[in-house]
């Protein structure tokens, strides 16, 4: 356990080494991040709609379109020069590979999450500050999700005609429940709502990430191995 | 064209003539459904004759829900198998899935528009539905965008897989967003008991719908087969 915990942050490393070294793809994401929260803003009646109410969708939205654009990247930095025949050639169990590549998108995908979250606040003039440990944890709760499947999906996707577009079609259905629970208590969060309020929802998407992100690691190896 | 290769094509032909002989039975027994749900089950009190397209909404939503669950079943089957039969299976099924889809999707709005009020409301068993629907599409389009044969079972029967245990999230969570908010009256479906009548037009349609399921899903693998085969003897040509 110790060992495959090693490998798993060895190849995560590997991944936001590589990253760091360029920057290219974090820059990317988060301005495509900040250009999705600027086009909501015109895309409202300001007249009609008050920047509060929509705040949590924007915010959610946001964060799936840009988890997105970031999961695209994750195996399409594999397929060039064979370097996921050398990750597959070495001694390391597919469910080692599988957690650190998840690792890895997580750190990305909290990345850009972490520098949009300063963004919204100045665009939609939300008061985030008694809601943000508990927005933190319903972010880290809702992203682990979805970005587990989109990792599997990434995969899969660079091996295919038009992966940009396999991605979205695949993961977005994917994406409904996390997205509809970390919406609701976004929501009630912002309103100063009680904590007995976002149980249901909290344990929803805990169940999520209990079940996909087991069922992806059982799976992977199905998807990487000839 | 090598010897397995014709005994390949002729087996097909084979498959695809039984295939087509269900089929046509089931399309039969649907003519002979829509005389009895139209001559001789009584109407509807309140909701008149717009309550007919019931039988057939029911039993097409009915082979949806069979083919997907059957999609379902047959991935986690070859992840562990690797039988190719299980993969050629999961693939009809989805396909024909799609069909049955559409014909429970569009009946859908058209009973709900004078019944309701509306085409489309988000209630937990429409928005599920849909995603079955988006599901089996973005299936379809995964196993259209993998050339290799064995690549494409493989990444398929994961998809498969994992939108099986999608299903019951996306059922509970729009499940717990609609109850956590007032909902007109108007819009709630309440679950009918049905006078005999109604019942037996009703379970005929089901019976006849799942033999058009197994008809068409035959003429699928079928039509699977001789692609196979016509590939293998254009490779060893």
């Amino acid at each position: 356990m110790a060992e495959s915990l090693r490998l798993a942050l060895a190849v995560a490393g590997k991944d936001i080494r590589a990253e760091l070294r360029s920057r290219t793809a974090l820059l990317s994401a988060v301005v495509f991040a900040a250009l999705v929260l600027v086009v909501f803003n015109f895309a409202r009646d300001p007249t009609a709609l008050a920047a509060t109410d929509l705040a949590p969708s924007v915010l959610w939205v946001t964060f799936a379109l840009a988890a997105m654009v970031a999961l695209n990247r994750a195996f399409t930095i594999e397929r060039e020069h064979g370097a996921l025949d050398g990750l597959l050639l070495a001694p390391l169990p597919r469910g080692a590979l599988f957690a650190g590549k998840l690792l890895a998108n997580l750190a990305f995908v909290g990345t850009v999450e972490a520098v949009t979250l300063p963004l919204f606040v100045l665009f939609f003039n939300v008061d985030l500050w008694r809601a943000l440990p508990g927005l933190i944890g319903v972010t880290a709760l809702a992203t682990i999700g979805f970005v587990s499947v989109g990792t599997i999906f990434s995969a899969m996707a660079v091996r295919t005609r038009f992966a940009e577009l396999m991605l979205p079609v695949l993961l977005l259905p994917f994406m409904v429940p996390p997205l509809i629970g970390a919406v609701q208590v976004t929501s009630r969060l912002l309103a100063g709502r009680p904590l007995s309020e976002m149980l249901g929802w909290l344990r929803l998407l805990a169940l999520y990430d209990v079940v996909f992100v087991t069922l992806c690691t059982m799976t992977f190896s199905a998807v990487v191995d000839e | 064209m090598t010897g397995s290769g014709s005994a390949a094509s002729s087996a097909a032909r084979a498959l695809a003539r039984r295939g087509l002989r269900i089929s046509l039975a089931a399309l039969l027994g649907l003519a002979g459904v829509y005389v009895l749900a139209l001559r001789f089950t009584p109407v509807e009190l309140r909701q008149g004759p717009a309550q007919k397209i019931f039988y057939l909404h029911v039993p097409a939503a009915w082979s949806a829900l069979i083919a997907f669950s059957l999609v379902g079943v047959t991935s986690a089957l070859y992840l562990w198998l690797h039988d190719p039969r299980l993969d050629r299976f999961a693939a009809s099924s989805a396909e024909v899935g799609v069909a049955f889809s559409a014909v429970m999707l569009t009946t859908g709005p058209i009973w709900a528009k004078p019944i309701w009020g509306t085409w489309w409301t988000w209630d937990a068993r429409l928005t599920l539905t849909l995603f079955l629907f988006f599901l089996f599409i973005g299936y379809l389009a995964l196993r259209a965008s993998v050339h290799d044969p064995e690549e494409r079972a493989r990444f398929s029967a994961v998809v498969g897989i994992l939108g099986m245990l999608l299903v019951p999230f996306i059922h509970l969570s729009v499940y717990l967003f609609r109850t956590l908010h007032p909902q007109p009256v108007v819009l709630k479906p309440s679950a009918p008991s049905l006078p005999p009548e109604m019942l037996r037009t009703l379970l005929l349609s089901t019976a006849v719908f799942t033999l058009l399921y197994v008809g068409l899903v035959t003429l699928r693998y079928a039509l699977a087969l001789a692609e196979e085969a016509r590939d293998e003897a254009a490779d060893a040509a």
